[in-house]
């Protein structure tokens, strides 16, 4: 089913997101969490992503650090979107997500609630805070080496 | 000297043409503790430079460079001047303001022992931090912080509280950069040498706005940077004691800075100036900053600093009346304003800000430490130049009051 948001719903999202993110938060055991840590040299932004992969499968994705409201959705949505994926099914998901974010054709089903994100283009500086949380979870699948 | 005509100075900017946008709004820079603009007449000095007097400082036999030598000479002068240095050779040209407290930072490192102290506060800015971490890492010694007071500012009382006699350096803002108020650095002077310690100023928020007597404060150290004061990138100044320089281990070594260097390993190196400016000058700079500092003594340092007070006070009276916002210095003498709205984070502030044409920086602004003292993880800072208007101000609140729609900017 196509997606289709208004700026209502989109904006209602990402607060949502913001004010009551689902996870963001340290995991209790780290040892089976990959750990990517990323900051940014020109804004505040500094989050460490943990990423649990079990035979090919996302078990589990948290967040933690400083955020803008835009870092923080986005990353906290992106979780919701990998978590019980495959890698596979992860990877395609974060390469229609960054080809909605560069303004290539993308696959806005999969994206469900990160097509909240679609006009980030419009503002130029928020792109890093839009991605960052997604390209910690590409380098976390590449440090999975699957 | 020239009369404050708005219209007339902003026409001497060619950022400050209405033809520049952002956004598709006109735009209003208030990020000016980040970098100034420049004026026509910095441009000309830089071209001047490059179409009619290229070549290299003391180097060579000929006129050109002999004319070279007395133009840096005269840009020394004019910046001793500027800051009421004794002496034209008191004047070090660097690369910026972070090499500048770099080279003092390593300059002094010869006078610091294992257990001494070297005092900076929570308020700095990276460039007057970690140069001295290095400092105390190589020689182990210690980092002593000036308590700031409530309202955070940097205090001879509290100055007197830390300092020992293992103190061998205080390092502090004139005026700090997140918060903007002015340090009673002149009190501060007298208790440093008091307990024979170095006492250094970060002036790179001060000396662009306010008038600096560097005799008259006795400080051993001034840094500051020509991008702030209307000048080019790339250009840093050290005012430093004639004697101290002298001693001082250069951090850089290499050509205009050895007098003899003979085959056999023994270099003698020149006295100051020089011997802290290893390679080629940033000749452009140095002559964008001969213009700078002209354009800045033809309205007059007192006249500025009194225009942007005048911007500040308004500011501030309207700002006040802006829904849900917390104004963290209301009362600093530096033309720096830090704020948030409640409930909306600073670098959203900051975008939204953008989308209305609005340059401000949101951030850390590098004095991380200070986050523990402001108890906010983030701000929003406004900082002004005398070519700001008060229209510009009214806009900034005006958009401040729509702040709670700050993801429409996200979204139109």
């Amino acid at each position: 089913m196509p997606i289709f948001l208004d700026e209502h719903m989109m904006r209602s999202i990402i607060m949502d997101h913001f004010s009551n993110p689902r996870h963001r938060h340290v995991p209790n055991d780290l040892s089976s969490y990959i750990q990517i840590h990323k900051d940014s040299e020109n804004c505040i932004d500094d989050i460490t992503l943990y990423v649990e992969i079990k035979d090919g499968v996302v078990t589990d994705a948290l967040f933690d650090g400083v955020a803008c409201t835009i870092t923080a959705s986005s990353t906290d949505i992106m979780c919701d979107l990998v978590i019980g994926k495959t890698i596979e099914e992860a990877k395609k998901i974060l390469e229609s997500y960054f080809n909605m974010i560069f303004e290539k054709p993308f696959d806005s089903d999969i994206l469900d609630e990160a097509n909240a994100f679609k006009n980030t283009h419009k503002q130029a500086a928020r792109i890093k805070c839009a991605t960052i949380g997604w390209n910690a979870l590409k380098e976390a699948i590449s440090v999975d080496g699957k | 000297m020239k009369k404050m005509d708005i219209d007339e100075i902003r026409a001497n900017f060619p950022m400050l043409n209405e033809d520049k946008r952002m956004q598709g709004k006109p735009l209003i820079f208030l990020d000016n503790a980040s970098t100034t603009f420049k004026p026509y007449q910095v441009f000309e000095a830089v071209k001047d430079y490059y179409f009619n007097k290229t070549s290299n400082s003391h180097r060579g036999d000929y006129d050109l460079c002999f004319e070279m030598d007395k133009y840096v000479y005269g840009v020394r002068e004019k910046v001793a001047k500027f800051i009421h240095a004794k002496m034209p050779e008191e004047i070090v040209f660097t690369a910026g303001a972070s090499m500048s407290i770099n080279i003092i930072a390593y300059g002094l490192l010869k006078y610091v022992e294992e257990g001494d102290e070297i005092i900076i506060d929570e308020a700095e800015h990276a460039s007057n931090v970690l140069p001295w971490f290095k400092i105390a890492e190589i020689k182990k010694a210690k980092i002593v912080y000036i308590p700031l007071t409530e309202e955070g500012r940097i205090t001879a009382n509290n100055l007197r509280k830390v300092i020992t006699n293992k103190t061998k350096i205080v390092s502090v803002a004139h005026v700090t950069n997140v918060l903007g108020f002015k340090s009673e650095v002149k009190e501060m002077a007298r208790i440093c040498h008091e307990f024979n310690a170095y006492f250094v100023l970060d002036g790179a928020q001060s000396v662009p706005h306010m008038k600096t007597d560097v005799q008259d404060i006795d400080c051993d150290f001034l840094a500051f940077s020509a991008h702030k004061m209307y000048g080019p990138t790339g250009l840093g100044v050290i005012y430093g004691k004639k004697a101290l320089l002298d001693k001082m281990e250069p951090l850089l070594s290499g050509g205009g800075m050895n007098a003899k260097f003979l085959a056999c390993g023994d270099v003698r190196y020149l006295s100051a100036p020089e011997r802290l400016e290893a390679g080629t000058l940033n000749l452009e700079g140095i002559f964008g900053l001969g213009a700078a500092i002209d354009f800045i003594n033809d309205y007059g340092i007192d006249n500025i600093e009194k225009r942007e007070s005048e911007l500040r006070a308004y500011a501030i009276e309207k700002l006040k009346k802006v829904k849900n916002i917390i104004i963290y210095n209301e009362h600093a003498e530096g033309a720096i304003i830090t704020i948030n709205i409640k409930d909306v984070f600073a670098q959203d502030l900051s975008t939204y800000l953008n989308s209305k044409g609005i340059a401000t920086r949101s951030g850390q602004h590098c004095a991380k430490i200070l986050i523990d003292h402001l108890h906010s993880l983030a701000t929003v800072r406004i900082s002004l130049a005398f070519y700001n208007t008060f229209e510009e101000i009214d806009a900034l609140c005006e958009a401040l009051d729509g702040s709670e729609g700050f993801l429409d900017a996200y979204f139109s």
